[in-house]
C-alpha cells in the first residue's frame, strides 16, 4: 500500500456532508483501499478453497436431500397409514433390502454434513469470541461424527432376529 | 434503523432467516432421529416403546411442524441454487419467494390428514 496521491483534479464533485473539505490537487481525498487487495502483509499462502467446496457442496447434497428426504417423509408418514405402521417390523422389512439400506445411509452421511456445515457457519456467524468459537465447534464435530457412526453402524449390523 | 445495516428486512432477509431457523430445527431433530432409530439394535421392545410416543397426539402436532420446516428450507434451499446458478435468478428472487410459499402452503395442506389424521381420531374417536 502506497500513499497514492496522484488524484484527477476534475471531475470530482463536492462531497456530501462533507463541508469545507473540498478535495482538489492541494488538499487530496484519503486512498480507500478495496477491502480484501493483497498487501505485502498478506500472506502467500491462504486457505485454499475449503469454503467454495462447502458453499458447492451444500447446493448438490439439498438437492440430492431434497429427494431422499421428501421421498423418506412420503413413506413414513403418508403412505399406508402414516407413523401408525412404524415399528420394529415395518424397519426390518425396509432394510431386508439393500435398496433401501443405501437410501437411508446415503441420506444420513449428507443430512448430518449438510446440517452440520450448516451449523458451523451459524456457529461462525454468531459465536465472537474465539474460545467460544472453538468449542462450540468441537462439540458439533464430535456430535457430528459420533451420529454418522452410530446410524452407520445401525444400518449395516441391523439384525431382524435379534430375539 | 441502526447505522451499518445492510438488509431491510424485506424477502430476501426474511427467507435468509426463515432457511437458518428451520435448518437449525432440522439438524437437532436428525440427532435425536438417528438416537432413536439406533434403538432397534437395541431390542424390537425398546424400539416399539419410543416410537409408540411419536403416534401420540401432541408428537404429531410436532411432526406437522417438522413437515412445516423440511418443506421451507427444502422449496427455498431451490430457491437458493437458482439464485446461485441461474443467470435471471437473482431478478426473480421475491417472484421465486412467493411460488415457493404457494408451493408450501399446498402442500402442507396436503399432508394435513396424512400427518394429523390418527392424532384427530385418537382424539374425537373414530
Amino acid at each position: 500500500m502506497s500513499a497514492d496521491t496522484t488524484t484527477a483534479t476534475s471531475g470530482i464533485g463536492p462531497v456530501e456532508g462533507g463541508a469545507g473539505t473540498a478535495y482538489g490537487v492541494d488538499n487530496p481525498a484519503p486512498v480507500i483501499e478495496a477491502p480484501r487487495k493483497r498487501t505485502a502483509k498478506t500472506p502467500r499462502s491462504t486457505r485454499g478453497n475449503f469454503e467454495m467446496a462447502a458453499w458447492l457442496f451444500m447446493r448438490l447434497s439439498g438437492i440430492v436431500l431434497v429427494v431422499l428426504v421428501l421421498g423418506h417423509l412420503l413413506i413414513q408418514l403418508v403412505l399406508d397409514g402414516g407413523v401408525s405402521k412404524i415399528g420394529f417390523a415395518f424397519v426390518a422389512g425396509r432394510w431386508a433390502s439393500p435398496f433401501w439400506q443405501i437410501w437411508d445411509l446415503l441420506m444420513l452421511w449428507l443430512a448430518m454434513l449438510h446440517g452440520g456445515n450448516g451449523l458451523r457457519t451459524v456457529i461462525n456467524d454468531y459465536a465472537e469470541r474465539d474460545t467460544t468459537r472453538f468449542w462450540l465447534k468441537m462439540l458439533l464435530y464430535t456430535a457430528t461424527v459420533f451420529t454418522v457412526l452410530l446410524g452407520t453402524l445401525v444400518i449395516f449390523t441391523f439384525d431382524p432376529n435379534i430375539r | 434503523m441502526p447505522a451499518g445495516t445492510l438488509y431491510r428486512g424485506r424477502e430476501g432477509m426474511w427467507s435468509w432467516v426463515a432457511h437458518r431457523v428451520t435448518g437449525v430445527l432440522i439438524f437437532f431433530f436428525l440427532f435425536v432421529h438417528v438416537l432413536d432409530t439406533a434403538l432397534v439394535r437395541v431390542s424390537p421392545e425398546a424400539y416399539d416403546k419410543v416410537v409408540a410416543t411419536y403416534k401420540t397426539p401432541i408428537v404429531a402436532l410436532l411432526e406437522y411442524g417438522l413437515v412445516a420446516a423440511i418443506l421451507f428450507h427444502a422449496l427455498n434451499g431451490l430457491r437458493v441454487i437458482a439464485v446461485d446458478f441461474w443467470s435471471k435468478g437473482p431478478r426473480y428472487q421475491k417472484q421465486m419467494l412467493w411460488t415457493v410459499m404457494g408451493i408450501w402452503v399446498v402442500l402442507m395442506v396436503g399432508a394435513l390428514y396424512p400427518v394429523l389424521g390418527h392424532a384427530v381420531r385418537e382424539l374425537f374417536g373414530s
